[in-house]
């Protein structure tokens, strides 16, 4: 039962760090990406195939794994996101398919449906992180969130996270500013995907192996809901948003009803998530993060003078 | 690649794409008046699939293949879209209505959560195998020449022809129609001009719905039924829509048809695997959005501030 507990605190781990991602496209660039499935299998994909082909040791991977993931970002974000509309939902809704597509048909790198089987578990110093001894890995899923989080927290508050916000709310007059729209709109884009990447590697040498049928459309939603539930435009409510998710997600088997509870019970209740949080609370249970100078405008308005 | 060959892929990519082109008028239909994404369109389709296949089984019961079971799938069929032009608007007012002065994205999310909610209903629902939608009619193969038709193929031309022509005539002939044209063009002196902009609202998605679902039950008849049919077609006409220029109508008929044509003949003849069959739409998305944005009929539209 513990044992299990751990579990799902891993699994919240991999997923909020997509979330962080899903974040700073969706909750402060306000591009909806349906994608971060896609991004998390070419991780898993990278390090399964680097490792048990060629010999790289898990370290080596997660660069590789970062740099593919954040450049099929750029293939599919370059020509969407020049444009107006909602064309980079759409096209990234396409491209989850089409990964899980090619997974399951290139049978010569991607061992088709069958996925890739043991995958060697990662090393530091000399100590093997095996993810049947559920404490090492936590600790390096949770070192990965903290630093995922920090360089996150950092850039929201630098002239990037400025430029986004002013993008979201008035694409127009943020260019009119000089921001080049496009430029940020691909760099979040870019951002998201990689750490997506980065949790796919993880989820591959804590599954030890991986098949497509784990990267469905499914994990992209839930990542999306952990977003909205938490909040959009504030990491730490993304973070929270994927303990929140998770626990729904792993309710039936942590009570012992998977027999009562049908399987699409999670499923139903994330769709119904999005509806009634986008109609009763879009803030999401946190709200957006102020900055302290956002903080000083909100104040000065209410309060009038100074 | 002889002349007969060449009318063969010519025919299974006109057939595939009139079914493309059916769903493809919902998104544009709701695109042009809303400027939003319909996510859940496909699962509509699904929905309306279903709908029709319980429908004619009951219908049918034991009889024999003749006219009973033609006159039992059209009539099937009616009721489905009747049904899911239904559903089509309690989705609208439910999860859109409420958000239609949200910020761009709150609608959009919305739709991804009913997409998921319908999708995943019907597989607690109806289970997740697939199930068979049988021919109402005698399917073997007609040789024309060199060229095999299926009565399937005839009755795919045949329906979305006539539905083409139906909302063709209905949006540029009715007062419902130029209504829908005038709020597409400016909602706000639509509804100063005495439109009832709701009204027409309702309208579009039930009749966008209808049509999905004739698309759907179209289809159903060579892919079978499933929960998560709606995905892949949804998307595949959206990019039919985009290719058109999304908003315009006859844009997305022919789109639609476009993009059948060239999956076919892609396969057939410039042999990409059929295991990346979907890749093809996928690939025409990007060089459209590359090359012409507003589509092959589309307007390029000047932002004002």
């Amino acid at each position: 039962m513990f044992n299990f507990f751990l579990l799902i605190l891993i699994y919240s781990g991999i997923y909020a760090l997509m979330a962080l991602g899903q974040n700073i496209i969706t909750g402060y660039g306000g591009l909806l990406s349906l994608t971060q499935a896609g991004f998390f299998a070419i991780g898993s994909y990278a390090t399964a195939i680097l490792t048990t082909r060629f010999g790289w040791s898990f370290w080596a991977t997660l660069p590789a794994a970062l740099i593919l993931s954040a450049f099929f970002g750029l293939l599919i974000g370059l020509p969407t996101l020049r444009l107006k509309g909602d064309y980079l939902a759409i096209a990234t809704l396409g491209f989850g398919e089409i990964v899980r597509n090619v997974l399951n048909n290139w049978d010569s790198v991607t061992r088709g449906p069958m996925g890739i089987q043991r995958i060697p578990m990662p090393d530091l110093f000399g100590f093997t992180i095996n993810p049947y001894k559920k404490y090492a890995f936590l600790v390096m899923v949770f070192v990965f969130v903290g630093i995922a989080y920090f360089i996150f927290q950092r850039l929201a508050r630098s002239r990037m996270g400025r430029a986004l916000s002013a993008v979201r709310e008035d694409e127009i007059a943020a260019q009119s500013m000089g921001i080049n729209i496009t430029t940020y709109k691909v760099f979040a884009f870019i951002l998201g995907a990689s750490v997506a990447g980065l949790a796919g590697s993880l989820q591959a040498v804590f599954s030890l192996s991986v098949t497509p049928g784990t990267y469905t459309f499914m994990v992209s939603v839930m990542v999306l809901c952990m977003v909205v539930l938490g909040g959009m435009g504030n990491f730490k409510a993304s973070i929270l948003g994927a303990f929140i998710i998770q626990l729904i997600s792993y309710f039936p088997q942590l009570t012992g009803l998977s027999s009562v509870i049908p399987p699409q019970f999670k499923q139903i209740l994330f769709g119904l998530i999005l509806v009634v949080m986008m109609i009763w609370r879009p803030q999401g249970l946190l709200g957006r993060e102020e900055t302290r100078y956002g903080k000083k405008v909100a104040k000065s308005r209410k309060g009038g003078a100074r | 690649m002889g002349i007969a060959e060449f009318f063969q892929h010519l025919m299974n990519g006109l057939t595939l794409g009139g079914i493309y082109a059916l769903i493809a008028l919902g998104y544009t239909m709701v695109y042009g008046i809303l400027k939003f994404i319909n996510f859940a369109h496909g699962d509509v389709l699904m929905v309306g699939a279903y709908i029709g296949l319980f429908l004619f089984d009951w219908l049918r019961g034991d009889s024999p293949l003749g006219l009973w079971t033609l006159v039992a799938f059209f009539l099937a069929m009616i009721v489905s879209m009747g049904f899911s032009a239904a559903i089509g608007m309690f989705i609208e007012r439910v999860a859109y209505k409420p958000l239609r002065k949200a910020t761009r994205l709150a609608p959009l999310l919305s739709a991804i959560g009913v997409s998921f909610i319908l999708s995943n209903g019907a597989a607690w629902a109806f289970g997740t195998h697939s199930r068979k939608f049988n021919y109402p009619f005698d399917n073997s193969a007609i040789h024309l020449g060199g060229v095999v038709i299926t009565p399937h193929q005839i009755l795919i031309l045949v329906v979305s022809l006539v539905i083409m022509i139906i909302l063709k005539i209905f949006v540029d002939k009715t007062r419902m129609g130029k209504a829908m044209r005038a709020t597409s063009l400016d909602q706000g002196t639509a509804m100063l001009m005495g439109i009832s902009v709701n009204r027409v609202i309702s309208m579009t998605f039930a009749i966008g719905s209808a049509l999905a679902a004739v698309g759907g039950i179209l289809i159903a008849l060579d892919f079978k039924v499933y929960a998560t049919m709606g995905t892949m077609m949804g998307l595949k006409a959206f990019v039919a829509a985009v290719v058109g220029g999304i908003g315009n109508i006859s844009g997305a008929m022919f789109g639609g048809i476009l993009l059948g044509i060239l999956e076919t003949f892609g396969v057939a003849v410039f042999g990409i695997p059929t295991g990346l069959k979907d890749t093809i739409a996928f690939g025409v998305l990007i060089l459209i959005l590359l090359l012409k944005p507003e589509g092959l009929f589309g307007k390029v539209e000047k932002e004002k501030v």
